[in-house]
């Protein structure tokens, strides 16, 4: 009876994540707020929510073990100065410029996701220790120091070229998760497809992603250089 | 007796506690009690596993009853944890670093073994997961079962890490202590980032459970009807894409929109191919992905990683692109979803 309906007012959960990402309101509370509001308007009781959360919580520990774990060995080389080898290091290699070194680690980044190495990058492990110090040690050698909202954008695009080029390739890996979900779901519906079928259709859009994001890389390196050369650089 | 990922957690939580600690006796953070339980109760939570469960058994006799206890707990103190970060209780202390001058040092003096101990994080991982995969020796040491793949990962990750810090200990002979500092550091610079991807998979499963999924595919199956390819192709592409950016997850978008709009009417009424569906719908979910402050792991905590003063920097560089290749998508499905 009342039972057959759908109850539409758990939705009021994701309104309440909208709004609260737009008025700037601290994720962690916003997201915590809107799932216990959420739960309790599909007439849960309070005390099921919670133990609901508890093992959620518990059984997404491995989300935080990827990144809790390499903190001790990144910090410790960080002290004697990883970061900033690491920007010197890449000053002495003349050919390396903003857009180049980005590229190459998308490229990298892509092509290994896409053999099934996905844990060749990631942003606790490569970006922040390696890439996002290199990436700002090029731009320091070609322009001289940089203006902090340069700056930071250069250190997100490193950042997103990790997401990328990870997003895009390892779709494509036979055996990865996303392409064994996808077939699993839906011979449920009675489609049978092999998983290399559709692993084969994600490679277009794999090297679309690849050159489009290339291209907005070197479209970054180019204003970079029309910026920061006219207003006295090198 | 197999290697379980239990373990790994019980370095996490050691690790943790032992961070939560040095929070409390560090006078220079003007909210030393409140960073110090934050990190503690995390603690506290990569600690609780089979032998907790076991404790609690033996005083209420009755493991179901146990676990839920277990988890209500875990729950509890999830909330408190949000609520001490959502107020802002997890702040910066003071580090026992070395002087700018003495670091230009060192990056001299250790040069470029300075990357030996970084490398062997995802040199370790990969050398690792090839060497259990498949193998009779994973079979040994991990036992049988669905969560292997992702134990082996983890444990060749972590080996990695402990390799890689032995080296570094070595090579700049600090003490045994210093690796917990240098956590501490990273953890408060990350701070109330660091446990949003878990709360955001907790909440995916909850909303899930309260029929958030349900009602979609509901108002979609109800209120679009379509039979123009293009406006179908591009509802299910942009919808992936939307759906995503809500949830925070294409693996938790694409049943919704598979069911909804993918298999009843590209596949079905318009006789497309499921596997061009399914792998470019898929990726058009990624797009949303890279949009969205839902997907805090690959967004929002880099931002933090990188001490982005804007904390929706990382999106705001890869909308352009995620946009570019969600059209692409859409160009992709149209002319090679009904070959």
């Amino acid at each position: 009876m009342e039972q057959q309906l759908i109850n539409y007012w758990p939705l009021v959960g994701i309104v309440i994540i909208i709004v609260g990402f737009l008025i700037r309101l601290n994720p962690v509370l916003v997201v915590t707020i809107a799932g216990v509001v959420a739960g309790l308007l599909a007439n849960l009781p309070l005390y099921e929510v919670m133990q609901k959360l508890g093992s959620g919580f518990l059984n997404a520990r491995n989300l935080a073990l990827i990144l809790l774990i390499p903190l001790a060995v990144i910090g410790l080389l960080e002290r004697h100065g990883l970061r900033e080898f690491a920007q010197q290091w890449i000053m002495k290699i003349e050919r390396a410029t903003v857009s180049r070194l980005l590229i190459t680690y998308l490229f990298i980044r892509e092509v290994t996701a896409a053999i099934g190495l996905t844990s060749l990058g990631g942003h606790a492990q490569m970006v922040r220790p390696l890439i996002a110090p290199m990436a700002e040690g090029t731009a320091i050698k070609h322009y001289g120091s940089l203006p902090d909202k340069i700056r930071d954008r250069i250190l997100a695009m490193a950042a997103a070229c990790d997401n990328v080029g990870l997003f895009f390739g390892e779709d494509i890996f036979v055996a990865f998760g996303a392409v064994i979900f996808m077939q699993g779901f839906l011979s449920g519906f009675g489609i049978h497809i092999a998983p290399l079928h559709i692993a084969l259709w994600g490679i277009p859009t794999a090297i679309c992603a690849f050159l489009i994001h290339c291209l907005r890389i070197i479209y970054m390196d180019r204003k970079l250089h029309s910026r920061l050369t006219q207003s006295g650089g090198e | 007796m197999y290697f379980k990922q239990e373990y790994l957690y019980f370095l996490a939580g050691i690790s943790l506690l032992v961070v939560a600690c040095y929070s409390w006796l560090d006078k220079h953070n003007p909210r030393r009690i409140a960073t110090g339980a934050f990190w503690c109760f995390y603690g506290v939570i990569f600690l609780v596993g089979d032998w907790s469960e076991q404790l609690l058994n033996y005083f209420v006799q009755d493991l179901d009853q146990a676990k839920s206890i277990t988890n209500f707990t875990v729950g509890v103190m999830v909330v408190i944890m949000a609520l001490i970060a959502g107020l802002g209780g997890v702040r910066l202390g003071k580090y026992p670093t070395l002087s700018v001058k003495r670091r230009q040092l060192n990056a001299k003096k250790f040069g470029i073994k300075l990357f030996i101990p970084a490398l062997m994080i995802p040199i370790g991982t990969v050398l690792g997961v090839l060497l259990f995969q498949n193998s009779a020796l994973s079979h040994w040491f991990f036992g049988e079962g669905p969560h292997v793949s992702t134990l082996i990962t983890l444990f060749s990750m972590t080996a990695g890490c402990i390799l890689g810090l032995i080296i570094a200990l070595k090579m700049t002979g600090d003490k045994l202590s210093q690796p917990f500092h240098e956590s501490r550091r990273l953890l408060d610079s990350i701070g109330w980032a660091f446990i949003l991807p878990q709360i955001l998979a907790t909440i995916g499963l909850l909303f899930n459970d309260a029929g958030v999924g349900r009602s979609i595919t509901q108002l979609v199956t109800e209120y679009l009807n379509v039979d123009s390819r293009l406006i179908a192709v591009t509802i299910y592409a942009v919808g992936m894409a939307l759906l995503t950016m809500v949830l925070g997850n294409a693996f938790a978008s694409f049943p919704i929109m598979a069911a909804g709009v993918g298999i009843p009417i590209l596949v079905n009424q318009l006789g497309g191919d499921p596997a061009v569906m399914a792998a470019i719908g898929m990726f058009s979910g990624y797009c949303g992905t890279l949009m969205t402050p839902m997907a805090a792991n690959y967004n929002l905590v880099p931002a933090a990683l990188l001490n982005l003063p804007d904390r929706y920097r990382v999106i705001k560089v890869q909308i352009p692109t995620a946009l570019m290749v969600l059209a692409v998508n859409i160009i992709l499905l149209y002319f090679f979803l009904f070959i």
